[in-house]
């Protein structure tokens, strides 16, 4: 035996013993790939849906047409993705910003002095305009498959109100860099607010706590962009991804 | 003939046999055929409902019009109701899908004055009250019949394939490229950072973030009354969360839905063609500018986009 294959053994037995020990089984279910003994079976395949917390988002089997990529587009999924990204990246920029007057400031010792801060700063920014750019491909993906129509009208309600969302929290990141693209970018949107029937001016002074964006705005801007909606479009996301499954999955074939 | 289970023929041949008053062994001979059937016609053993009401004792709640519930059933299948006028009393599929079988029974009727129908049995009279007072009624073991679900579900055979690995694997790739793209995008792509706010200074033209522009554009035009456009938009958005329930046509197909197809398509046309204009071509003052000659006037791509 070569001294290679005698590596090659060693190194498997240890990868077994590893994969087989008590450490692993108590982590991942059965049928779990990660688990010693896994082969591409029918029934381990459905394990490892079935005993995997993703069971709460994918059912064991889905239909054909539905895995094949132009018929999505995989949109929804990217959607909630980004979403996943700018939380993470969302996380890490609130370690280093302040919503307060030093929140300009922050934001070039950002790009300047912390490292990765420059990209991470990119990638929430690039990443908010791509969400709000794949929510609304997605949301046009659903109209033109006619993938609203019963059982499904709900879902599509929840849906324009996860659009809703997106968009407001994208509006209320705007601001917070606390450069003159923001504040003049949120003034021209929250004066357009002002302008909604009836309730507009209340609209715009529960806005920008007054009557122009100041410091005041930008707390509460932060406030309702690191917490409050994003609490909210989690709590609508998981009811729409519990509605694709309980609406018989996905819609079609056309 | 189906197979029917012994219990259930043991307990038709004790109904039957205290119907007919025969032995339940001869009820059983019977049903099994191997000996002729008792006829009933002449007096059969029937116990006939009194239509005095029952003694306050008996009945929880005095309702006066209330027929006795005193009476015994004559046979244990007479759960459902039968009209006077009917003879075959079906079994309810409701009760079916409850128990796993049950036996169907006919009602023979020896008279039916319609006309004395009682009122229907109350709420809170007992369930054995269920036919006519007044009517001797003997029941015949016909049939056994085995009980069905109520909701047969027709499953169409849909093609389905395991979500591991054929959905997973591919929405793995698709998560990885867009993670690729966007760190890709953002090492090259600088996000803008202009000079801090300052309330004194307006920009010209000052522009809100680009998924809002096509509505800014709009409301240029209609700048005096301002209603004209953010009703629309208000009403617009509750009208388009309502879609669902006003396109009540249940077809999928594009050749189908010509017109909301069309309808979406230039809603798409519209404000994208603001959403341009209002990004780039608008300049100083609102005014129109082309992006070739006069350059970029949105503050969001100028750090990164330079023509000349
Ligand atoms: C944060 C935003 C959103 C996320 C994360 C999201 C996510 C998803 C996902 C993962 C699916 C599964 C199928 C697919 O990928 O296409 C889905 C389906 C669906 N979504 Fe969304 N969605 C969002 C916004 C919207 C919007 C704006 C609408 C419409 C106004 C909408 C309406 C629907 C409908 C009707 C379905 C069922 C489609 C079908 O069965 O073919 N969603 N969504």
């Amino acid at each position: 035996m070569s001294f290679r294959d005698r590596l090659k053994e060693t190194r498997a037995k240890a990868s077994d013993g590893f994969r087989g020990g008590k450490l692993m089984s108590s982590i991942f279910r059965p049928g779990s790939p990660f688990r010693k003994g896994y082969v591409d079976s029918p029934r381990n395949r459905s394990y490892v849906v079935m005993n995997n917390v993703l069971y709460h988002l994918h059912p064991v089997k889905v239909k054909r047409h539905g895995v094949r990529l132009s018929y999505t587009l995989c949109l929804g999924g990217l959607s909630f993705f980004l979403f996943i990204v700018l939380t993470i990246t969302g996380i890490w920029l609130m370690f280093y910003f302040r919503p307060t007057e030093l929140a300009y400031v922050d934001i070039q010792n950002l790009q300047t002095t912390i490292a990765f801060g420059s990209l991470v700063r990119n990638m929430h920014r690039w990443g908010a305009h791509l969400m709000v750019l794949v929510v609304f491909l997605h949301m046009s993906r659903v109209f033109y498959h006619g993938a609203y129509k019963a059982p499904r009208e709900f879902n599509w309600v929840i849906g324009v109100i996860l659009l809703l969302l997106t968009l407001l929290l994208s509006f209320t990141g705007y601001l917070l860099p606390w450069d003159q693209l923001a504040i003049w970018a949120v003034t021209v949107g929250g004066n357009m607010a002002g302008y909604v029937p009836v309730v507009g001016a209340q609209v715009k002074f529960g806005l920008f706590a007054g009557l122009e964006a100041t410091t005041a705005t930008l707390l509460r801007f932060y406030v309702l962009h690191v917490l409050f909606f994003p609490f909210i479009i989690v709590i609508f996301m998981a009811v729409h991804f519990w509605r694709v499954r309980k609406d018989g999955g996905i819609s079609g074939p056309l | 003939m189906v197979d029917i289970p012994e219990h259930l023929l043991q307990r038709s041949a004790e109904a039957r046999a205290k119907a007919l008053g025969i032995s339940v062994e001869q009820a059983m001979a019977e049903m099994k055929g191997q000996s002729d059937p008792t006829i009933i016609s002449k007096e059969p053993e029937v116990k006939v409902i009194d239509e005095t009401p029952a003694p306050a004792a008996e009945t929880p709640a005095p309702a006066t019009e209330t027929p006795a519930p005193a009476a015994e059933t004559p046979a244990p299948a007479a759960e459902t109701p039968a009209p006077a006028a009917e003879t075959v009393a079906p079994v309810k599929e409701e009760h079916a899908a409850e128990t796993t079988e049950k036996v169907a029974a006919v009602k023979i009727e020896e008279k039916a004055p319609i006309a004395k129908t009682p009122p229907p049995a109350k709420a809170d009279a007992p369930d054995e009250v269920d036919f006519a007072p007044d009517v001797k009624v003997t029941q015949r073991l016909l049939t056994v019949v085995k009980a069905k679900p109520i909701q047969k579900p027709v499953k169409e055979p849909i093609d389905k394939v395991n979500t591991w690995p054929h959905l997973m694997l591919p929405e793995f790739v698709a998560l990885m490229a867009m993670t690729a793209f966007l760190i890709f995008l953002s090492a090259i792509l600088q996000a803008p950072l202009l000079e801090e706010a300052n309330p004194n200074v307006t920009p010209n033209p000052a522009k809100a973030p680009w998924y809002f522009l096509g509505l800014q554009e709009m409301l240029s035009y209609w700048d005096p009354q301002i209603a004209g456009v953010m009703i629309p938009t208000v009403v617009g958005l509750i009208l388009w969360m309502a879609f669902p329930y006003i396109d009540r046509n249940p077809e999928t197909h594009p050749s189908k839905r010509k017109f909301a197809i069309m309808f979406y398509t230039f809603f798409l046309a519209g404000a994208g063609t603001l959403t341009i204009i209002g990004v780039l071509f608008r300049g100083p003052g609102w005014n129109w500018v082309y992006p070739w000659i006069d350059g970029i006037w949105f503050d969001d791509l100028l750090d990164w986009i330079h023509f000349e």
